[in-house]
């Protein structure tokens, strides 16, 4: 993922206590059964056949070498540090956690599955205790035996952020919210396991105390930051380099920004791994400077797919839809593309005005900004991306964007205008980063159609690497009358916290690195969210997640583009592709095989 | 002439301390002024307060700057350990700095990447030479011609076509299209063949532009050469016309060019960006290129520092090469 | 009409007849240069001979023809000459029994520097910057002669000896720039005499050099003439450097001769207005200066489209002189004024005697 689609996976916080795995079993299950055709003339499957189910599994044989490209290389591959969503699929191959996804497609690819762990957590003491048994033939690329303390000292080194910064903070949040312990660099008993929130009675056996119940944790546990660490081999700020494997693969080089190679960890053994196939000998991966250099090698097949998963370039994209189509699939990216409207800006501390300029806009060419239906995304019609729970798609369209006014209704954004007192229309300024030019072609389109209804907008393209500094300051953003700023979100897992606590609640409003950028501060809003981490049954989750979002769309604090989605390539040679919600849509990585292993 | 090359050096050193303090300033000092906490662009903009602070102390940022230029000339010839939170990383002399980005020292990716870049350069430059001096003084020999016209014709269109361009339609022809040349990186003590293979296009691509400019310029300066009174006087003696072409006309021939050889080595070997990008050759210009992408100042500075001492020492080389050439020209 | 003389280098014309028994025979010699403006007849129609151990001087202002026609004698006149337009040469160049414009240019290549050498106006710039004149010498040697460096080596030393470089074994390896103009043009002699030519074309052999160095290379020049007994032609502007050197004098306007005849006669009795015009323009040394130096009023005529008539008559004036406007429509042929000596102009021998006498010799 680039940083890009990163920025909404960083949450500094998380308060929710819900049992997804509960609530996952509740949501239709999105897949269907595996596709076995044999698909086009070389090979490839069919247009999205792979898209939410297994695409050519019959036809996965063992061995051979899994050929990445990608035009990004991670932020680090060390599993404490890594944030990108590509990351954080790859490292499964290296590194294996408690608790996963399972190896299905789409929703159920979300839904979590013991890993290292007999099965999922035994819950105690009112949610604040969980307990895992660990596996027997659980092994390090040694040999030697994964125990319940390398499983600590992995969690721990999250605490280590002045060394092992970039990576989520869930687990210090959730089992240290007061940040009593230092990290294991710091720690000063003899075992460096000085983390009382965790205890490990025996080698198998892994107990965590929580200060304050919360039911996501066990979710957060799924996470590859909460992979085991040997300490006899952490080599802290340059473990990245060369992380020591826990999974069926492990590094046998890494040259930053040019190639990775992963070969089989022989001491990894299938039997006790029931998530992980491993069907490749050899795995590698390719970086490129030009992302058309990485489309072209791909629609050549040099390379199998895209360790990135962000979509093909403009170019490599036309082309693949033309000549290849069968070969790609148009996956629901989990991302919305908005503008926001911060309320500090005069007039959009009214809502009439805020209305206004929903109703006016022009939805269709807002999505063709954006690349279209295909490569940017079916018209989005509220806040919620459709894969979280809850979520109503465009049934939920309470403007009628992707109904009878997706071309704007001038009458009604005037007759909202007179309702806020600016029957003449105002003037203001949309905000938009420099370094995304659909972003700017977004705005240009907003600016046109907001003139019809006598709204005059400039357009102020920031410094889109410097975003946090000025967008992400509410002080700046009223300085500069940003009415209207133009963004995009997506979560880190899907729930309705996941994807909106930082958009919407008023206690992320913060002096800066804000997201909140419409500055919500709604008691109403806050009140659900409260009441959401509380709720433990999957329906009422739902239920609360469906509310929250109406009431931001009734507030109009938002302008949804698009319910992102991307084009992705699945090289011929690939067998077993499936998209996983566990990844936002990406291909589930672990699972992948080749058809002929000699090519 | 060891008096000069002594003074040279120095003046080259002084530049060089002068061009570390102005990639210090630009790097560190000016988001400073402009209000940019350097330590959380090492670290990502959504880092914990705590890494921030420990980058900083690591980094050294909170010195002033001159105690900073002088831990990195320092790092150079002694080393340097940067420590903070319990973990403690050395860089060893040379130390250029060390990228907290990718967790390396700068100075084993610039040795990594140096060699791709210099066999580039090298490889074009040898191309180019042959090519771009013969189509010189071949239609400075049949000037007016068509064989002329037409050189000159490929010659503009040469120097006009950008990189990324040629790069891309040779790639779209004889890699994409005909599957004649893979045209993917292999190093050298890997396969020389396959070196070859992954540089022949590159090669040819930037060698293409540079042949074009060498091109023109040796048929200008052939043809002013040629009317000279001492090409005549070659001629009176008797001699033949090969050798009075090949040998008193190109001799005089050569100076400019070699002159432009030394320059164009020189800022070639900081990175031929565009080149390296198109056809992903893992050089300097592409770790740059990367840098700039990821923010990776140390990279971006210890390019810039190899670029600016490959400029001027093809600069001291270009002029002791003048003065063996040209018995006019005194080194003082 | 072939009166060829047995006393010495004269200028005459010899047109149709073959193999000569001059050394050196030119006829109907014309050298064009095609131009985007047109033709230039650089020269258009020259003739002469000249033998061993005599020396001629071609006289005429720039523009005249005289390099041009010393190119052509030399195979060099498309020297340089790279591409479509090409200079084009006719007539004849016997030298030694051999036709030159015939023969096979290798074999003319051969000839030069060997049987034929010249010496350039600036030997500076004649010279190659980047080798010494050793080298340079040495090169001159070794084309012609199979020998080993360290022998043409000895024979460079030996020659810039013989033209009087003091120190020739030191000075051997310096570079031209290294020299001071006089002993260039010593360096440039030494350089075309290695080979001992029977042919020494000298092209403004001194007018880059200062007074006192012009009279030491004439000396030089003269001296050697005698030791190697080359036939010389001297090529220059200045009627005072070829009075010490030259038995002929041939006097070239818009690239045909206009006078010619033995040395004493185009000095004492020249039968021309256009050498009385080089005459009063030559500073001399032998008589006191009473009036200021006139030169040749107006300028060179275009070599493209020449004057009708006698090329002269827009500068000449004496142009009325014949009746009938001929000077402006015919074009005068040389005639024989005296013995071989010839001139071409429409006036009388009388009235040219006259002019000569009462107008123009007293003020010189």
């Amino acid at each position: 993922m680039t940083t890009q689609r990163t920025s909404g996976r960083r949450k500094q916080a998380f308060a929710a206590a819900a049992a997804v795995a509960a609530l996952l079993t509740t949501a239709a299950c999105g897949g269907g059964g595996s596709d076995d055709n044999n698909g086009s003339k070389t090979g490839a499957a069919g247009f999205d056949a792979a898209n939410n189910k297994v695409a050519q599994a019959s036809l996965v044989k063992k061995g051979g070498t899994l050929r990445f490209g990608g035009a990004q290389d991670a932020d680090s591959w060390d599993t404490t540090r890594g944030y990108y969503g590509f990351m954080w699929d790859f490292a499964r191959y290296y590194s294996r956690q408690l608790v996963t996804g399972k190896a299905e497609p789409g929703k159920a690819g979300a839904e979590l599955t013991p890993d290292l762990a007999t099965g999922l957590a035994k819950v105690t003491d009112d949610g604040k205790t969980y307990t895992y048994t660990l596996r027997d033939g659980i092994t390090w690329e040694d040999g030697k035996a994964i125990t319940s303390k390398d499983v600590k000292y992995g969690i721990e080194r999250v605490w280590a952020q002045d060394v092992l910064s970039g990576g989520p903070t869930y687990l210090k949040d959730f089992l240290d919210p007061k940040g009593e312990y230092k990290g294991p660099y710091k720690d000063t008993s003899k075992d460096k396991l000085g983390l009382k929130a965790i205890t490990t009675p025996d080698d198998k056996t892994i107990v965590f105390h929580l200060p304050k119940a919360n039911s996501d944790f066990q979710e957060v546990l799924g996470l590859v930051s909460a992979s085991p660490v040997r300490q006899d081999m952490d080599t802290k700020s340059k473990y990245s380099l060369k992380p020591f494997s826990s999974g069926p693969y492990k590094f046998e080089s890494y040259s930053p920004g040019k190639s990775l190679t992963l070969v089989r960890n022989t001491n990894w053994k299938q039997s006790s791994d029931p998530v992980r196939k491993a069907y490749p000998d050899k795995i590698t991966v390719q970086f490129f400077s030009d992302a058309n250099q990485l489309d072209q090698r791909l629609l050549n097949g040099d390379l199998d797919l895209d360790i990135n998963q962000t979509g093909m370039s403009p170019q490599g994209r036309t082309t693949a839809l033309k000549e290849h189509k069968a070969n790609l699939d148009n996956p629901i990216s989990g991302y919305i593309r908005y503008a926001a409207f911060p309320q500090s800006v005069k007039p959009f501390d009214n809502v009439e005005c805020r209305k206004a300029v929903i109703l006016g806009a022009d939805h269709v060419s807002l999505q063709t900004a954006r690349g279209g239906p295909v490569a940017g995304g079916d018209i989005g019609t509220n806040m919620l991306p459709p894969s979280v729970p809850g979520a109503e798609g465009q049934k939920y369209d309470p403007y009628n964007i992707a109904g009878a006014d997706k071309n704007g209704n001038v009458e009604k954004a005037k007759a909202a205008l007179k309702a806020c007192g600016k029957p003449n229309g105002f003037s203001t300024t949309i905000a938009v980063r420099n370094n995304k030019p659909v972003e700017v072609a977004t705005a240009q389109s907003l600016q046109a159609s907001l003139k019809k209804v006598g709204i005059t907008a400039q357009i102020d393209q920031f410094d889109g690497s410097q975003t946090t500094g000025i967008i992400g300051s509410p002080e700046n953003v009223k300085k500069k009358g940003y009415g209207i700023i133009i963004m995009g979100w997506g979560p880190d897992f899907p729930t309705v916290q996941g994807f909106g606590l930082p958009l919407w609640d008023s206690k992320y409003i913060a002096p800066s690195g804000n997201n909140n950028f419409a500055l919500i501060n709604d008691k109403t809003i806050d009140g659900l969210f409260d009441q959401y981490v509380t709720t433990l049954d999957d329906a009422g989750k739902t239920k609360l997640s469906t509310e929250i979002n109406h009431k931001v769309m009734e507030g109009a604090y938002y302008l949804p583009f698009t319910f992102e989605k991307f084009i992705n390539w699945r090289g011929d040679n690939l067998a077993n592709v499936y998209t996983t919600d566990n990844y936002s849509g990406t291909y589930d990585f672990v699972n992948l095989g080749l058809k002929n292993p000699k090519k | 002439m060891l008096a000069y090359l002594i003074r040279r050096l120095f003046a080259a050193a002084v530049m060089l301390v002068v061009i570390v303090m102005v990639v210090f300033g630009i790097f560190f000092l000016v988001p400073k002024w402009a209000g940019v906490d350097i330590a959380s662009s090492f670290v990502g903009k959504q880092a914990d307060p705590a890494a921030v602070e420990a980058v900083r102390q690591k980094l050294g940022l909170s010195d002033p700057i001159y105690s900073q230029v002088w831990e990195f000339f320092k790092g150079i010839f002694a080393g340097r350990t940067y420590s903070g939170g319990g973990d403690v990383t050395h860089c060893a002399a040379p130390c250029f700095g060390y990228s907290f980005r990718s967790e390396q020292a700068v100075w084993p990716v610039l040795t990594d990447r140096f060699p791709v870049t210099l066999g580039l350069a090298l490889g074009a430059a040898v191309l180019w030479l042959v090519f771009g001096v013969a189509a010189g003084v071949l239609s400075a020999l049949k000037r007016g011609t068509i064989w002329d016209r037409g050189a000159m014709v490929v010659a503009l269109s040469g120097v006009s076509l950008p990189i990324y361009f040629t790069g891309m339609l040779s790639l779209a022809i004889f890699t994409f299209g005909l599957h004649w040349i893979n045209a993917q990186y292999v190093p050298l003590d890997q396969s020389v063949s396959g070196w070859f293979g992954g540089m022949i296009m590159p090669w040819i691509t930037l060698a293409f532009l540079y042949a074009a400019m060498y091109a023109r310029i040796t048929r200008a300066t052939m043809l002013e050469i040629l009317g000279e009174d001492y090409i005549r006087t070659a001629r009176a003696k008797g001699l033949k016309e090969q050798v009075v072409i090949g040998k008193h006309a190109m001799r005089s021939t050569m100076t400019p060019i070699l002159t432009m050889l030394g320059m164009d080595l020189g800022a070639l070997i900081g990175g031929a960006i565009l080149t390296e990008s198109t056809f992903n050759l893992p050089g300097l210009g592409r770790a740059v290129l990367d840098a700039i992408k990821n923010q990776d100042l140390p990279i971006i500075l210890g390019v810039t520092l190899i670029t600016s001492l490959a400029v001027l020492i093809a600069n001291l080389v270009v002029d002791v090469l003048y003065a063996v050439i040209d018995p006019r020209v005194r080194l003082s | 009409m072939t009166e060829l003389s047995k006393s010495g280098a004269v200028a005459e014309p010899v047109k149709d007849s073959p193999a000569p028994s001059a050394f050196l025979e030119v006829r109907d010699l014309k050298v064009h240069f095609p131009t985007d403006d047109g033709l230039v007849k650089s020269v258009d129609g020259l003739s002469f001979q000249l033998e061993k151990g005599k020396t001629l001087g071609i006289v005429g202002e720039s523009g005249s023809g005289k390099s041009v026609t010393s190119l052509g004698i030399m195979g060099l006149h498309t020297a340089g000459q790279y591409g479509k337009r090409k200079a084009q040469i006719s007539g004849e160049i016997w030298l030694n029994g051999t036709e030159l414009l015939s023969a096979d240019p290798d074999y003319v290549r051969k000839l030069r520097g060997r049987e034929m050498a010249m010496i350039f106006q600036d030997p500076l710039s004649a010279l190659h910057p980047y080798y010494t004149i050793g080298q340079q010498i040495v090169e001159a040697y070794r084309i012609h002669h199979n020998v080993d460096k360290k022998t043409a080596k000895r024979r460079a030393v030996e020659m810039l000896d013989r033209v009087g470089i003091p120190q020739p074994d030191k000075r051997v390896d310096s570079y031209p720039h290294e020299f001071s103009g006089g002993m260039r043009q010593r360096a440039m002699i030494a350089m075309s005499l290695v080979n001992n030519p029977e042919l020494l074309i000298a092209d403004e052999p001194t007018t880059a050099l200062d007074v006192t160095v012009q009279a030491q290379i004439l000396d030089l020049m003269r001296d050697l003439q005698k030791e190697f007994g080359s036939a010389v032609i001297i090529i220059t502007h200045d009627l005072g450097v070829v009075a010490e050197l030259a038995d002929d004098i041939l006097v070239m306007y818009g690239g045909r001769c206009i006078e010619r005849g033995p040395a004493e006669k185009v000095f004492y009795e020249p039968r021309h207005p256009y050498t009385w015009g080089l005459l009063g323009s030559m500073p001399r040394l032998d008589r006191e200066q009473t009036e200021r130096l006139i030169p040749v009023k107006g300028s060179p005529p275009s070599l493209i489209n020449l004057p009708s008539g006698c090329a002269f008559n827009p500068r000449c004036p004496y142009a009325d002189v014949p009746k009938d406007n001929v000077t402006r429509t015919v074009r005068p042929e040389l005639t024989e004024v005296g013995g071989r000596h010839w001139a071409a102009c429409h006036m009388t021998q009388e009235q040219r005697e006259r002019i000569w006498i009462e107008e123009i010799a007293p003020k010189l």
